[in-house]
């Protein structure tokens, strides 16, 4: 394992553009190096056909067991329709001090909410998305700084509310861990 | 810093504890996780939960039976159930149990955090609720009795083992002493303590005015009984009720008193509804009821239902050490409230306060230093201060003549004996001074 480095898997297409973008963000709010590379798994075995989501916990399982090991966090991209069994839907799920997160970029795109698309506004939450689930990873809990990244958010709205980065106290925590 | 909230999740699906576990451990709360109701009561009766959220459908003990023994165990618990079966009968079921919400699986992530928020702001409120109610005791509580005498401390026992019985209290002192601080610390120390207490002074009303303030009256009882008005007895519901001067009420109103005593029944005036009120009686008075009650003045078995327990309170001379104690307490207390700041008393002045006689008592005391403090120069409280010169200044005086003489000799040793001088400073005639000087025997010597 690499204690220097993130890792994004990609379950599915997301552009690579895109995802350098994604990279770029979590380098400069973990300052680590951030690898990306594709995963590949048949997301059909996580499918629930009474609630037509993907089940995010067996997800979590999957990625924590078979992708992370080579690397200090994993972050397993998805877009698909994620959910837990007591919750209607996540947007993403990680290990408290763990090694793994996963993060959806499906509920975060307007047209799902009737609004126009905005490609901008997409990849502006993924990426807060992606930094929030990998704080966790590192031990961070919800933060009640507004604009925090670590802030808990469970609409979009919210999410469009706060920055990418991490708020001084949630930086310093995370700071502390290299110590 | 806040307390960190913490929350039992029961359920037997482990994919449900496992997601409401790191649902909300990302939001900093403790969370710990029990498969069953039994397990989940073990933890319960060892453990301090301030959120408990249940599955209903659990294999053995379901949901709702574990809520009805967690709220015999911890009656204040919230406990939160949850259900994938959800039916209106469940839910009443639930709420009439005691749960603080019913929710049904799978939530919405965000009525989830408001079910969440708003558990922890009860808590908060009942946390705050807890400390206003230390606060308020400690404030009702006997610090305005002042003393450390062997009188007052007998009667700070007194405070203390009455206040948590039901027994009415009779309180007998002289005017001043006190009486209304003391029947004040026997209810704010009292189960009745969240709850009025309710002064009436009997002295000040008439027979029928007392009557319609004690009971209430209905609209058009009298003259001037435009509204429905609820008594003094009914607005002690739960507390207590304290009479003042309980010596000064008529005849009628003794019987009707003794009546509500022995009931707790009443009728407004005017009125045909019985009405029922759970109150404590505490009364005052400065005269000797005993004596009354031999005399005829004051009804044996009334007597004899308020004075199940006596507290006497004494006389400021009969606790002269107390001064001191008290004189400083009132200096404090007056020199905050005019936000002055903080004065000292001369010794020479307090030696001559506790020398005074106060037939007033502690009231006058305090009447005292706050004129003092007014009138001082905002440093020092001396003799100048004080109204004693021109009272009666040692207890020694039995007499009209004895004060008379005295004052009279001062005045001539002030004037070298120069009668004119003398007479004119007593506003009388030369021949009523020599008549005087006579009379006492006075001369130049004395």
């Amino acid at each position: 394992m690499d204690p220097d480095n993130i890792t994004l898997i990609s379950f599915g297409y997301f552009g690579e553009e895109f995802l350098k973008n994604i990279a770029e963000t979590v380098n400069q709010q973990f300052l680590l190096s951030v690898n990306i590379r594709e995963g590949h798994m048949d997301l059909s075995e996580f499918y629930d056909p009474g609630r037509r989501q993907y089940d995010g916990v067996q997800l979590l399982r999957q990625v924590d067991s078979l992708f992370s090991s080579g690397s200090y966090k994993t972050i397993g991209l998805f877009n698909v329709d994620l959910f837990i069994p007591i919750l209607t839907y996540i947007f993403g799920q990680a290990v408290l001090n763990g090694r793994s997160g996963i993060a959806s970029l499906y509920r975060l795109r307007n047209e799902r909410y009737g609004m126009d698309t905005n490609d901008v506004s997409m990849q502006e939450r993924f990426k807060k998305e992606v930094v929030h689930e990998l704080g966790h990873t590192f031990g961070l809990i919800h933060c009640h700084i507004p604009t925090c990244v670590m802030r808990a958010s469970t609409y979009i709205e919210d999410i469009d509310q706060k920055n990418v980065n991490l708020c001084i106290k949630c930086r310093n925590e995370v700071k502390e861990l290299f110590r | 810093m806040a307390k960190k909230i913490s929350i039992l999740i029961v359920d037997d699906e482990e994919s449900v504890r496992d997601s409401l576990f790191s649902w909300f451990i990302e939001d900093g709360y403790r969370v710990e996780c029990a498969e069953n109701a039994r397990k989940a009561l073990s933890m319960i009766e060892s453990d301090s939960f301030d959120i408990i959220l249940a599955d209903i459908k659990m294999p053995g003990m379901d949901g709702l039976e574990m809520l009805r023994r967690i709220k015999l165990l911890k009656k204040d618990s919230i406990v939160i159930v949850m259900t994938a079966f959800a039916t209106v009968d469940t839910a009443v079921q639930a709420l009439k149990d005691g749960a603080f919400d019913y929710i049904t699986k799978p939530f919405d992530p965000d009525d989830l955090s408001h079910l969440i928020r708003n558990a922890s702001k009860q808590i908060s409120l009942a946390e705050e609720n807890e400390n206003l109610k230390k606060q308020v005791i400690s404030l009702e509580n006997v610090e305005d009795l002042i003393g450390k005498s062997e009188p007052m401390k007998k009667v700070l026992r007194d405070i203390e083992s009455v206040a948590l019985t039901n027994s009415s209290v009779v309180i007998t002192g002289e005017s001043g002493t006190g009486k209304e601080l003391v029947a004040r610390a026997i209810h704010s120390n009292s189960p009745r303590r969240f709850f009025p207490l309710v002064s009436v002074h009997c002295g000040a009303l008439t027979e029928s005015l007392l009557e319609s303030e004690l009971f209430g009256h209905e609209k058009g009882a009298f003259t001037g009984a435009m509204y429905n008005r609820k008594g003094r007895f009914e607005m002690a519901d739960n507390g207590t009720i304290f009479l003042d001067e309980i010596a000064t009420i008529s005849m009628k109103m003794q019987i009707d008193l003794l009546r509500v005593l022995e009931s707790k029944n009443f009728v407004r005036v005017g009125g045909n509804k019985e009405i029922s009120s759970d109150f404590r009686v505490i009364c005052a008075t400065n005269r000797d009821l005993k004596g009354m009650v031999e005399k005829g003045a004051f009804r044996e078995d009334l007597f004899y239902r308020l004075n199940v327990v006596n507290i006497f309170v004494p006389p400021l001379r009969d606790r002269v050490e107390d001064i001191p104690l008290l004189v400083d307490y009132f200096i404090k207390k007056y020199c905050t409230s005019m936000n002055r700041p903080p004065v000292t008393i001369d010794p020479a002045a307090l030696k001559r306060i506790e020398e005074f006689n106060f037939p007033g008592n502690v009231r006058e005391l305090e009447n005292m230093i706050e004129r003092a403090i007014v009138v001082g120069n905002g440093k020092k409280i001396s003799l100048k201060d004080l109204p004693l010169e021109k009272s009666i200044i040692t207890n020694s005086f039995e007499s009209l003549e004895d004060l008379e003489k005295t004052h009279i000799l001062q005045i001539l040793n002030k004037y070298g004996w120069n009668i004119s001088r003398a007479a004119k400073a007593l506003k009388v005639d030369r021949v009523t001074l020599y008549n005087k000087i006579t009379k006492y025997g006075l001369k130049p010597s004395d």
